[in-house]
């Protein structure tokens, strides 16, 4: 039998796939297994990597994360970590507490800076935009090693913060 | 526009003009945007999706920044069609998959394209020739802008733009330089700087996009950070790491030229030359073959060759585009000799 990719090696490597529940056979050649398992390590990155990160979630107090449900979508916490995909914008609140470690985790941060929709109502968004504000002086003034007013920045934008936590919930 | 009339015509962003544009080939910038409580596309079931779409097409059909814009619906096309539009790099791979909802909308001269229904319910993304981040940033955020008048994004003052995978959390943007550095491979530096990229949380990949390997001495270098950091930040960010692989690049061309001349425009003519007569050529070959040329190009050692016409070949010689141009289906074999004569056709000596 000769390898389906390079037609000219015999194979000796049979790889069955499965996509879409549907199943497909290969035969390769060394050489042309050996490539495609390395692109096949690439893909699978993500996946991998959101499962492993979701393995932070047994050091997280609320041991039981299988009740854990979206109740706008009904996605569980369990499918979530299962595929690495939210089902929808109300799994962000519904998950919240596991989803702040893990997007620390995966980005270093657990707070926006940038950019906000323009059909925000302008009362939030005048709240965002001193909430960002307060945060670029904060960088600032830790940049000029002025610690007096960092601290009296990071208690106002510590209180702004809890206020808008407390209307959400 | 249909299809067909794609392939008369390249992206602009293939020009081979721009900043930097005799290392970097292009950049590009991508938003994804969700609307509220809607569930993302993996969740949906067919008939949220074909909502959703109904919903999104509204939108965009009534937008004067998509006048001259057209909207493929993914289930009208065929394989070959779908695999086109990959290879122009207009839309994903997994955007191929189960066609449900989802839709393609391509700008003229491709600068624009917004997949619908993809892994989010919108992805806006923007081409742009050599190295310009902050054009495309300007004109994605300019739709972005447009689209947020008419739709409601999910979005929290904590996190920002919610995605359906939490890796792009945040800006929800991604922006992704392709970079061509023959000289780092050759002088066999590019795993030093790829170990830097990746340690400074940056991803690398290679030309024909996500999960493939780097061919021809490219490099597609991008953010992966997308929460606690601005977009002009990252963009910054990106440019800052981009300028010094350039640096690095020149450093090793000029590094060549004095101590390998010879052998280095041996290298470039002898690939000139086969790309030029050979009559049989695989995609992998003629790809590694081009990257040489395009070198040579670089440091003026092949003249009167266009940048923009090696840049177009390396989408080209792809075996959709192939069968395009023939208007039939090609065997391998077949498409290994179409594509050594278009390669001919448009460099070929006289």
């Amino acid at each position: 039998m000769q390898c389906d990719i390079c037609a000219k090696k015999k194979a000796t490597v049979h790889l069955t796939e499965i996509v879409d529940e549907q199943m497909s056979e290969m035969h390769l050649c060394e050489e042309c297994a050996r490539e495609k398992s390395s692109q096949m390590e690439q893909q699978f990155g993500l996946a991998d990597l959101l499962a492993g990160l979701g393995d932070f979630s047994k050091h997280v107090k609320s041991p039981d994360t299988t009740t854990l449900q979206c109740n706008n979508c009904g996605m569980t916490y369990d499918d979530f970590r299962k595929f690495g995909r939210l089902g929808c914008s109300q799994c962000y609140e519904a998950f919240k507490s596991h989803l702040s470690t893990l997007l620390k985790k995966i980005h270093g941060s657990n707070h926006h800076f940038g950019k906000t929709p323009t059909q925000i109502p302008s009362s939030e968004k005048k709240k965002i935009e001193s909430l960002q504000d307060f945060k670029n002086q904060l960088l600032q003034a830790i940049q000029m090693e002025d610690f007096e007013k960092a601290a009296e920045l990071r208690d106002k934008i510590r209180g702004f913060e809890k206020k808008s936590k407390g209307k959400k919930e | 526009m249909e299809i067909n009339d794609l392939i008369n015509n390249t992206g602009q962003w293939l020009k081979g003009t721009g900043e930097f544009s005799n290392i970097v080939m292009s950049s590009r910038l991508r938003l994804a945007r969700n609307l509220v409580l809607k569930p993302f596309p993996n969740k949906a079931r067919k008939k949220d999706l074909v909502e959703i779409l109904e919903l999104i097409e509204g939108v965009l059909g009534a937008m004067n920044y998509l006048k001259g814009s057209t909207l493929f619906k993914i289930g009208d096309l065929d394989n070959v069609d779908k695999q086109f539009l990959i290879e122009r790099h207009l839309m994903s791979h997994e955007h191929a998959t189960n066609p449900d909802g989802k839709a393609l909308v391509v700008s003229k001269e491709e600068v624009l394209s917004i997949m619908i229904n993809e892994e989010d319910h919108l992805r806006i993304q923007v081409m742009q020739s050599g190295l310009n981040l902050d054009e495309a940033l300007h004109i994605a955020s300019s739709i972005d802008d447009a689209l947020s008048k008419k739709l409601d994004f999910a979005f929290s003052i904590h996190w920002g733009y919610l995605t359906a995978c939490p890796t792009n959390t945040g800006t929800a943007m991604r922006g992704s330089v392709m970079l061509h550095l023959p000289a780092l491979v050759m002088t066999k530096q590019i795993n030093k700087v790829l170990a830097a990229v990746s340690k400074l949380s940056f991803a690398s990949r290679g030309f024909y996009g996500e999960g493939t390997q780097a061919s021809g001495n490219f490099y597609q270098i991008s953010n992966q950070v997308s929460l606690g950091q601005s977009e002009t930040d990252v963009i910054q960010n990106i440019n800052g790491l981009i300028r010094q692989i350039i640096e690095q690049e020149e450093q090793a061309r000029q590094a060549l030229l004095l101590q390998n001349k010879l052998m280095v425009e041996d290298k470039i003519y002898r690939s000139f030359g086969i790309l030029q007569n050979a009559h049989v050529i695989s995609s992998q070959e003629t790809v590694e073959l081009l990257s040489m040329l395009r070198l040579g190009i670089d440091l003026g050692i092949i003249k009167n060759v266009d940048r923009g016409d090696i840049n177009e070949l390396f989408i080209m010689i792809q075996p959709a585009h192939l069968q395009k141009i023939e208007t039939k289906k090609l065997t391998a074999a077949e498409r290994d000799r179409k594509r050594a004569s278009l390669i001919r056709q448009k460099i070929g000596g006289k």
